[in-house]
């Protein structure tokens, strides 16, 4: 009996090969994206942890100079001579045809040997690695990508971290024409007891704690979150395939199931028959999903990637590594998934009145029921998005409240479109209008969950279209401004840097000092500015919030200015103080915008930063100039003064290189919007061409009535259209609701800064449109099919009238 | 004609430091890479000494060592040790060493300090040409890696201190002997396919200093020893580990010996160095030294206490451990340590043992 009944439900899914298709798709998208992204976070996860744990699995304290401006080589004998245990670092990145490369000079005779990645100890201590040219020492992953003539010869060693390159001292400096001098001091374990403090034998360097994974780790933290809460997103809109196909198989296997139930299969036995019929599809779904996964993780990563090291300075390589906790999650989402997915169903079978009739209009009629409920839920649903967004904060809270958002809107979405098809029906005058209007509303049920879809699809797009473009317009002005200076040069010493100061003064309309140092600030890593009293900050320095004379305030070095991150971890604010090393209370006179800055960042008098940081130098100045004369000085500086070219930077190459940074961040979202946007457009498909093997008892007595297969098929088009053009009117204000959520919430929760919004009412027109050609294509081929339906056929449903 | 094992042994635990441990399957070949070509390295050849030249390094060789041991006592008459040891290893032929911080170039230092009770050890490695590590002649005789140094007016007249995270030492070495030739003149044959070094010691240096302990500082008085020693060439891989000896004898004689443990059989070897400095090699055979007492240390088992028998100088003692733990736990393990000898002639000296696995 258990044979038979499994044998009878299987056939059905032989006789519709179709379906199970597209059951088997849907589950495998929803399972692909999801686990796409999840890998992806996993890769660079794991990458701060190896980044980080470069030089040993326990970072150390170093000694560095305060600014982080590289020191004499010699300082290294002086220390080591007086009893400091330290070995010497040479870091920098060097940019290779296949991209950055972070490169780490080490000394391989002081350094430990357990530091070095395991199997990289032993080719440190190589002859051929020591001196120059040396060797690189890095991944294979990371010697696939770069490489190029200016490279010392690599040699790849299993477990570096990616993006990194070992090199013995002389190599490095070579390589960052860092000659002579080294970036930083790392302090080993074991020092004697007995040595003399540090300000007598290196005075000007300070100990700095060591940069952890879980630092890097905060920072990026809101960036994964953005890409789970896309992952989710798309998962949830694979879903609803799932589950239309899942319901729809159902309800089209109700008679037989009717029937086993009526020959005596108990009804444990057909659930448990259906429940292993689901496990063996969702696992046979999720192991092609995380195929399909790993491939749309290994087309995205290099782009996250290159966001990450252009926007975090995270070192990630752009390939994927398969882990297997990924695989096992992978399968559990699919299982989970299609749990969610039939739970509504299996509950219908568990509950199947025996003597129930068949038919589509009653399954139509039962969801009439189930829309109240449906309309509640949404609305309990939205209630909950208010109550989140009113009382709660954070990162997380903003993403329960956009779930619970979109799902209300989804869940509302056939309410909405059932009152605006009754409102058409109402106003229909000719039968044939009448007839359009009423079976559209039939087929409501049978379609609202791709509509659904289709609805968050496009919700997300209008959203994530206008954060970016949103984004884009202030942050192109904000650079204009923050940008002042025409000309930024960097001095490598503080004797160069007297003398490029006396060289460039008669040159050009004003030099501007900026210094800088490193500092913890509110317990992450952030950066402290002394920047010069010049009208170029008076007059373009971003303001968000100001005292009174804040410029002269800070010129004489009563308060600070933070950045707009700063003032909204700490809510710290113009009036209130904030701790800084060196001075406790600094009175905060400002807030200025600071986008695509992960730190936290203080601005203050150059009197001021030099009476607290006195080990602090002047290195980097910024010159204001005529623009047209910006290319003759950057010949002279390199020529008759001799600086070199990677000290000078164009402002309009400063620009650019900000801008591309942060296109590259919204690539992978718009990549994932189109995905997202396909699955949709795929779900209408699928219900079209399941609801119109069903519907021709509806079909036939119209066509019978006089209306001809064409003006069917015609009819059946223009259904596609209204309903996705109704949907796309209500993904409107979803989206710009959604792009607020996104702009004023989760931003400042994530990013630490708050955009206005601006509407672009343009890409709604394009969106719009492609929302229609994506339905109109959907229900080409079912429309076509209705054209060219034989006469028999729909003769037959008369004769086969139940 | 004395053959010196226990430098060859430095070099040992030299190369294995800073080659070997770079090639996993030299181990195989247990101490085999010793006998690697030498192509390109200076040879030692047969001569006299050129001092004080001859003090400063030789960067045409590959391997080098500045060697101190010292038998000390506190003024309450405890009985202490140091081991203070500066290595040079060339890992490119000199002509390619390179300058500065290209320099191929390694130095290593350990040092040491045993009581009764304890024993510490410090490591230290560097680079030659950064001058973090480097011995120096222009101002009389400088040794130095890092804040360790032996330093002085000339060798014979040397402050000496070393420094680890829970102990150190600073001594005054004053010699009231000649410097001793080893082997031919200076030139030390080790085996028959001709592997052979230049060597040379200072067994008579006077002691006085403080030792930096856990619990204070102690002042010291003692005899130290000192041993140089630069070759090129290496043993064969058949040995299985050395056993080696200085000891001071209380009627102001020297002995240095060892035993190359090979199979079941030993090549030993001896330098009789008489109270005015006179040495007389003893070859294979001469010397007999036997294991009386083994101590189980870090997992191994080592002989600590001997009987030592060199029947051409009627002498016939026994040496003991004075603290049977002195393992030295650096890259490289050994046994090192102070000894006290009693029999035929009292004394006290140092024990290296190695190869014990």
């Amino acid at each position: 009996m258990r044979r038979a009944a499994l044998v009878a439900l299987l056939s059905h899914w032989r006789r519709r090969p179709f379906q199970l298709l597209t059951l088997l798709l849907g589950l495998a998208t929803a399972t692909a994206l999801w686990s796409g992204v999840q890998a992806i976070n996993a890769e660079a996860r794991a990458s701060y942890d190896r980044a980080a744990g470069a030089l040993g699995a326990t970072p150390r304290p170093s000694l560095a100079r305060a600014d982080g401006t590289p020191m004499d080589e010699a300082l290294f004998a002086a220390l080591r001579r007086a009893g400091w245990l330290v070995t010497p670092l040479v870091e920098g990145r060097v940019e290779t045809a296949g991209g950055s490369l972070r490169i780490l000079g080490v000394d391989p005779f002081t350094l430990p040997g357990g530091d070095l990645p395991e199997g990289a100890a032993g080719d440190a201590l190589d002859p051929a690695f020591l001196g120059l040219p040396g060797r690189l020492i890095v991944s294979p992953e990371t010697a696939a990508r770069i490489g190029g003539p200016e490279l010392p010869p690599l040699i790849e060693v299993e477990g570096v971290a990616p993006g990194i390159a070992y090199a013995d001292i002389p190599a490095a400096q070579a390589l960052l024409g860092l000659d002579g001098q080294l970036s930083r001091f790392v302090l080993l374990d074991g020092q004697p007891g007995n040595r003399p403090p540090l300000d007598e034998v290196a005075p000007g360097l300070s100990l700095q704690q060591p940069q952890t994974g879980a630092d890097m780790a905060r920072l990026t933290d809101s960036f994964h979150l953005n890409l789970t809460a896309f992952g989710l997103l798309s998962f949830a809109v694979g879903l609803f395939i799932v589950r239309g196909t899942i319901g729809l198989a159902f309800e089209q296997r109700r008679p037989m199931f009717r029937t086993l139930r009526a020959l005596g299969l108990p009804a444990a036995t057909l659930l448990w028959l259906l429940l292993a019929e689901l496990l063996v599809f969702a696992l046979i779904a999720g192991a092609a999903g995380i195929a399909l996964g790993y491939l749309v993780a290994s087309a995205l990563i290099p782009d996250v990637a290159a966001t990450l090291r252009g926007l975090y300075g995270a070192s990630v390589e752009g390939t994927l590594s398969i882990r297997p906790v990924w695989w096992l999650t992978g399968l559990g989402i699919a299982v989970l998934g299609t749990a969610l997915a039939a739970l509504s169903s299996l509950w219908q079978v568990a509950r199947l009145p025996l003597l129930a009739p068949a038919q589509p209009r009653a399954w139509a009629r039962a969801s009439e029921a189930g829309l109240v409920w449906q309309g509640l839920a949404a609305l309990g649903l939205a209630a909950l998005s208010g109550l989140t967004i009113w009382l709660g904060s954070g990162l997380i809270a903003a993403f329960v409240m956009l779930g619970a958002l979109l799902i209300a809107a989804a869940l509302a979405l056939p309410l909405v479109l059932y009152g605006a098809l009754w409102i058409g029906a109402r106003l229909a005058k000719r039968p044939l209008a009448q007839w359009f209007w009423a079976d559209t509303r039939q087929q409501l049920p049978g379609l609202s969950l791709a509509l659904m879809a289709l609805l968050l699809a496009l919700a997300a797009n209008i959203g994530v279209g206008t954060m970016v473009s949103s984004f884009r317009l202030p942050f192109t002005g904000w650079l204009d401004q923050r940008l002042a200076s025409e000309l930024y040069v960097t001095a490598d010493n503080p004797e160069q840097a007297e003398r490029l100061t006396g060289w460039l003064a008669p040159r050009v309309q004003a030099i501007l000092p900026i210094m800088n140092t490193d500092a913890r600030i509110a317990g992450l890593p952030g950066e402290i500015y002394g920047v010069a009293d010049d009208p170029t900050y008076r007059d373009n320095w971003p303001l968000i919030d100001r005292l009174p004379d804040v410029w002269d305030r800070v010129a004489a070095g009563d308060g600070v200015l933070i950045n707009e991150q700063l003032a909204r971890r700490t809510d710290t604010w113009s009036g209130g103080t904030i701790a800084l090393p060196g001075w406790p209370g600094a009175p905060v006179v400002g807030v200025y915008s600071d986008y695509g800055n992960p730190l936290g960042q203080v601005l203050m008098g150059l009197d001021a930063l030099r009476d607290r940081f006195p080990e602090v130098e002047a290195l980097r100045f910024g010159l204001r100039l005529p623009r047209g004369e910006v290319a003759g000085l950057t010949r002279a500086l390199t020529q008759d003064f001799g600086l070199s070219a990677e000290n000078i930077v164009d402002q309009a190459a400063l620009k650019a290189f900000s801008i591309q940074v942060f296109e590259r961040t919204f690539t992978v979202s718009r990549a994932l919007n189109v995905l997202t946007l396909a699955v949709a457009g795929f779900a209408i498909l699928t219900s079209l061409l399941t609801l119109s093997a069903m519907r021709l008892p509806q079909l036939a007595p119209v066509w019978a009535l006089g209306v001809t297969r064409r003006g069917l098929a015609r009819l059946e088009l223009v259904r596609a259209l209204v309903l996705a053009g109704l949907t796309m009117l209500c993904a409107l204000p979803v989206g710009l609701l959604l792009a607020w959520v996104l702009l004023a919430v989760i931003n400042v929760a994530a990013f630490g800064w708050k955009l206005p919004l601006f509407l672009f009412p343009s890409d709604w027109v394009v969106l719009g449109a492609l929302s229609l050609a994506a339905a109109g294509l959907a229900a080409l081929w079912p429309a076509l099919s209705i054209a060219r339906i034989p006469p028999a056929r729909l003769l037959q449903v008369f004769a086969h009238e139940r | 004609m004395a053959t010196n094992l226990r430098p060859l042994h430095r070099a040992c635990l030299l190369l294995l430091l800073l080659l070997l441990a770079a090639v996993p399957e030299a181990r195989a070949q247990g101490f085999a890479n010793l006998g690697q070509a030498a192509e390109g390295y200076a040879m030692p050849a047969p001569g006299p000494f050129a001092f004080p030249k001859d003090h400063g390094p030789h960067p045409g060789f590959r391997i080098e060592w500045w060697y101190v041991t010292a038998n000390l006592e506190g003024a309450d008459g405890t009985p202490y040790g140091i081991q203070w040891t500066l290595f040079r290893t060339a890992l490119k032929p000199g002509a390619d060493l390179g300058p500065g911080w290209s320099s191929a170039e390694g130095w290593m230092g350990h040092a040491a300090l045993t009581t009764p009770e304890r024993h510490f050890v410090a490591e230290r490695r560097g680079r030659g040409g950064t001058g973090q590590a480097g011995v120096s002649l222009e101002k009389g005789f400088d040794a130095w890696i890092d804040e360790w140094r032996m330093q002085g007016p000339d060798i014979d007249h040397v402050r000496l201190n070393a420094e680890g995270p829970d102990f150190g030492y600073d001594l005054q070495l004053a010699a009231e002997g000649p410097l001793v030739a080893q082997g031919d003149g200076g030139y030390s044959v080790k085996s028959a396919s001709g592997q052979a070094s230049r060597y040379y010691s200072q067994p008579f240096y006077r002691v006085t200093g403080t030792l930096a302990l856990p619990d204070g500082a102690v002042e010291v008085t003692g005899q130290a020893w000192l041993d140089r020693e630069w070759s090129s060439q290496l043993l064969d891989a058949t040995q299985e580990g050395w056993d080696w000896i200085s000891l001071h004898f209380d009627s102001g004689a020297k002995l240095m010996g060892f035993v190359l443990r090979e199979g079941s059989g030993g090549f030993t070897s001896a330098t009789w160095i008489a109270p005015d400095g006179t040495p007389t090699p003893y070859p294979d055979g001469a010397l007999r030294m036997t294991p009386l007492d083994r101590h189980a240390v870090q997992g191994r088992t080592v002989p600590v206490e001997w009987r030592v028998e060199l029947p051409a100088r009627d002498l016939d003692v026994t040496i003991a451990a004075l603290n049977r733990d002195a393992w030295m736990a650096t890259s490289v393990p050994y046994w090192e340590g102070p000894v006290t000898i009693e029999g035929s002639e009292g004394g006290r000296g140092y024990l290296e043992m190695t190869g014990y696995d």
